[in-house]
């Protein structure tokens, strides 16, 4: 699969297959844009540093999102429906012995619902070949050095789950509102290629 | 259909590259690594890729250790992957 898929075969192939279906009565024009658009309604990185604000404040709340991410998210008004089906979250927690970092080796697996559209790195073939290599030099490229003593998971979204990670909390943030927090929380954060 | 696998079994990946859609990525092809939970029970993808009628199987977790799959790293990797891509590993790790 290419990096750069709008001029790729596969592409016109699509477009070609689109219009085809598109004459034949057999879909709507725009049907498939307006799916995409329900798909990512709502999705923004907004969503998922919500979560982790909610998690680091409330020690409750964090276990039960670790246990059944599904369950946990509804609490805070969020699902991961949307598509064809109900997408099972599993958020991985990061701490001072083990950091983790998501990929999806096969195409671009991603919590649409939690962290809106994926970016483009996301979706290059250099970071979903390199990362599941070597991931401490890619986590390095993206400014990210970890303490050699860290140990370093990769999840590769290569079936029906989706991942977000959990970051640490900063320290000297202990008087921050949840507000504050979460404003603190990228979306490299919750990728697993930045600290928070 | 009771789950083959349970979390702390040691399992081997596929070797075989099969003709059509899989979700069983190369580099995790003919590998050793332990099951670490179950991730629920999908119809297989590559049989939805074709068309075909799947009965829903149990998904899995597995670990891999970064040095068994590229023969370096000190990282782990975990895939999910279908029950039908694993064996169970009868050699000591």
């Amino acid at each position: 699969m290419s990096g750069d898929h709008a001029s790729s075969p596969v592409a016109a192939q699509v477009r070609h297959v689109e219009a085809l279906l598109e004459q034949r009565g057999l879909l709507e024009p725009d049907e498939i844009d307006e799916r995409i658009d329900a798909l990512a309604a709502g999705g923004t990185p907004a969503n998922g540093a919500a979560l982790v604000a909610r998690a680091w404040v409330d020690p409750a709340f964090r276990e039960r999102l670790l246990a059944d991410g599904n369950a946990a998210i509804a609490e805070l008004g969020f699902s991961m429906g949307g598509a064809l089906q109900e997408q099972k979250l599993h958020v991985v927690a990061n701490d001072a012995d083990e950091h983790h970092v998501i990929v999806c080796t096969l195409c671009s697996c991603y919590p649409i619902a939690l962290l809106g559209p994926s970016p483009g790195w996301y979706k290059s073939e250099a970071y979903r070949s390199r990362v599941v290599r070597e991931p401490r030099a890619v986590l390095q490229e993206f400014g990210l050095e970890l303490p050699a003593s860290t140990r370093i998971t990769v999840w590769d979204a290569s079936a029906e789950t989706r991942y977000m990670v959990l970051p640490r909390r900063p320290d000297g943030t202990g008087g921050e509102t949840e507000q504050e927090l979460a404003e603190r929380v990228t979306r490299k954060g919750l990728v697993g290629t930045a600290a928070v | 259909m009771t789950d083959r696998y349970a979390p702390g079994d040691r399992v081997r990946t596929r070797i075989a590259d099969p003709p059509g859609h899989t979700r069983l990525p190369r580099y995790a092809r003919g590998a050793r690594g332990e099951v670490v939970s179950t991730a629920g029970h999908h119809p297989l993808a590559d049989e939805r890729a074709r068309g075909l009628a799947s009965d829903p199987r149990a998904v899995y977790h597995v670990r891999f250790a970064a040095s068994d799959l590229f023969g370096a790293g000190d990282h782990a990797v975990v895939v999910e992957l279908w029950e039908d891509y694993l064996e169970p590993d009868g050699s000591t790790p």
